[in-house]
């Protein structure tokens, strides 16, 4: 059982606050994603959950035990760093035992347990050599392992694939999820990569600037952001946002006169935005394409368009100087500086405040 | 100035016969013998630079050369070597010697890698204790030496004579007492900062998160002492055992101006016993089968070093 409870938790350094009160309840077996721009306080929150920062204020609560003053050790949680931190004087299995050995653990026990986990990460021929004889994905299996042996409530990860290259970060994130599968303990991942994020998450928490911005499943984070600082975090390229101001709201819907084209309206219920409010409206790569010139929501220019094969992003400039992305899996060609008409998916589109809340 | 009279020579010598006799040579032969052409200089200097030393102490040491009895320095073989072999200095010049090396390099290391611990930490005032730990190194050994020998070892005049004084004790006369002793913590005191300036810059190297992963598998502060922060030292304390060693083998000025080699041989090292046979007994043969003797024990030393130490250093960690 591993049921992590996270209350009001702050860290300050000298003036500046790095975490500005933190609430987040981590339930048993979870895999947690800290996803967040680089600054937003994701690594410094995983390291207060490990004991490595003290905390200002606030509270960590591991299974109904107050674990916020606990060092490091009595957590009952283990870690695994970015840069792997194994011991380079020692060989896997000394780095894998090392935790066993300073707590007095039998040599028999010790032995058999590191055996098991070498089994689980395919490390057995490895055993005797050093971290520098060791490939980087070797390293980062070997780094798991050493937390895998000591049976810890809660495994944390800090951007642990960020030091491998594309393919083997790919490799790893799906042994990552298989090893989650298989162990079933509480997992919390810590990356500034969505794609991580989106694929490894039963939770993500999407942090920005010391605070929380939106925490649930990938799918209800990227089909429905909290804010507008979420929907264009989330998603690859980016979501384009449209300035307008609303023109009437009503059963059918909100009329929403954009900057730069014809009104559109929005399948949704009402809502107490007077009319004249201006409003972002917010629109995935996916969601747009491309039309004749007469026919679409908007008139755009094409600037740049990148072919990848299996989809095309073109990037558009409205004439009010707005930028559209958008993705499409045709290969039409388009030349630059041709003038487009862009057709929009308004089931699929958003709608946020000027503070940023959502609205649709 | 001989030397480089007949290199020019060669030169233009080679020169006239390259441009002559081979018509058109191929582009990798020339570049070779030019490359090796270049560097002949200063090898030979070097060369000149060692061999001629070395070829006078060994003819001096195969005759009989004393400057009080001035005549025909004859050849008298091994006789030097066997005089000073038998000399009575001789067994205490090695023996000091060696009890020097080991004891200021025990002392250096074991204090310099708690010191450089103790410090690595950051602190209020940093900056002035490092500076103040690395200055020893700056001071001149005749110096730091004077200072030792008449403010601080001095029966009367000193501070430890004025500590046991003050708690009634008889202060002890440091040089006449503990003669080898005196000359050890002065020489430790020199060389502490080297090894502490070698050990601070190891430590700033040692991994942050290695230490974090350290704490968070259970270790204490003498667990990541132990397994982490030592295993990491391991090489800059075999550069400094290595350096340190080179150095103390030859030490001479703090025993020349502290105790002068006394009382009796008790602080006589191998390069004073040279030093007095040469230019106290003006013995020029003697002493250069003496430093002949000194460089054989110092090629011993330095291989059994090197095959311990240097496969520390070659090492990739």
């Amino acid at each position: 059982m591993a049921y992590l409870d996270i209350k009001q938790l702050r860290k300050a350094y000298n003036e500046t606050e790095i975490l500005k009160g933190i609430d987040l309840e981590i339930n048993d077996q979870e895999f947690v994603v800290f996803v967040g721009p680089s600054g937003c306080g994701k690594t410094t929150l995983l390291r207060s959950i490990a004991g490595l920062e003290e905390v200002t204020s606030g509270q960590i609560v591991l299974d109904s035990t107050d674990i916020t003053q606990l060092p490091p050790a009595k957590r009952d949680l283990a870690m695994v760093f970015q840069s792997y931190a194994l011991y380079p004087h020692m060989s896997v299995k000394e780095n894998m035992s090392f935790a066993l050995k300073l707590a007095g653990i039998e040599k028999a026990v010790i032995e058999k347990k590191v055996k098991e986990t070498a089994e689980i990460l395919e490390l057995g021929p490895l055993l005797e050599r050093k971290p520098k004889d060791l490939s980087g994905g070797q390293r980062q299996r070997v780094a798991i392992g050493r937390a895998i042996v000591r049976n810890p409530k809660v495994f944390l990860f800090d951007e642990p694939l960020s030091n491998l290259d594309a393919a083997l970060r790919i490799q790893m994130r799906l042994e990552l999820a298989k090893l989650h599968k298989e162990l079933k303990t509480t997992m919390i991942y810590v990356t500034h990569d969505q794609v991580e994020a989106m694929t490894l998450a039963d939770k993500v928490v999407l942090l920005n600037q010391g605070k929380i911005e939106q925490i649930g499943s990938p799918l209800d984070l990227y089909t429905k952001p909290a804010n507008k600082f979420v929907a264009g975090f989330l998603g690859m390229p980016r979501m384009s946002f449209l300035d307008g101001k609303i023109v009437s709201s009503g059963t059918e819907g909100i009329q929403v006169q954009l900057a730069a084209g014809e009104n559109v309206s929005l399948p949704t219920r009402e809502t107490s935005l007077s009319t004249g409010t201006p409003v972002s409206l917010g629109v995935r790569p996916e969601h747009v394409s491309i039309s004749d010139v007469a026919n679409g929501h908007l008139q755009a220019r094409l600037e740049v368009s990148e072919h990848l094969g299996s989809d095309t992003y073109y990037y558009v400039k409205t004439p009010t100087n707005e930028s559209i992305t958008i993705r499409s899996d045709n290969q039409n060609k388009v030349n630059d500086n041709e003038a487009v008409g862009l057709q929009l998916d308004l089931t699929q589109c958003h709608l946020f405040e000027k503070e940023g809340n959502r609205i649709y | 100035m001989g030397t480089s009279i007949t290199m020019s020579n060669t030169n233009q010598h080679n020169a006239s016969a390259a441009s002559t006799k081979t018509p058109l040579p191929t582009p990798l032969k020339p570049r070779k013998s030019l490359g090796s052409f270049l560097v002949t200089p200063s090898v030979l200097i070097l060369l000149v630079w060692m061999i001629v030393p070395l070829a006078m102490t060994i003819y001096f040491s195969l005759i009989r050369y004393n400057l009080l009895y001035p005549g025909d320095n004859e050849l008298v073989w091994l006789e030097n070597f066997e005089f000073f072999v038998t000399d009575d200095g001789f067994f205490a010049g090695i023996s000091n010697t060696l009890i020097l090396v080991g004891s200021v390099l025990v002392i250096t290391v074991a204090m310099g890698v708690g010191i450089s611990v103790l410090i690595n930490s950051s602190f209020w005032g940093q900056g002035i204790v490092r500076v103040l730990l690395i200055s020893p190194f700056f001071i001149m050994p005749t110096v730091s030496s004077l200072v030792w020998k008449n403010l601080i070892f001095h029966p009367v005049s000193g501070v430890l004579a004025a500590i046991w004084q003050f708690f009634g004790a008889t202060p002890i006369d440091w040089f006449t007492t503990y003669p080898l002793l005196s000359i050890i913590i002065i020489v430790a005191w020199q060389w502490l900062p080297f090894a502490i300036l070698l050990f601070v810059t190891a430590l700033q190297s040692l991994d942050q998160e290695q230490q974090e992963a350290a704490r968070l598998d259970g270790a204490g502060s003498w667990s990541i002492f132990y397994y982490l922060t030592l295993p990491h030292l391991a090489r800059p304390i075999a550069v400094v055992v290595m350096i340190e060693t080179i150095f103390l083998l030859s030490l001479f000025a703090e025993i020349f101006t502290t105790t002068g080699g006394g009382p009796g041989y008790e602080t006589t090292n191998l390069a004073y016993l040279i030093y007095s046979q040469a230019l106290l007994q003006f013995d020029v043969g003697m002493a250069s089968a003496g430093g002949l003797i000194a460089v054989i024990l110092a090629n011993i030393a330095a291989f059994f070093l090197v095959r311990v130490i240097g496969k520390n250093l070659t090492d990739k960690p």
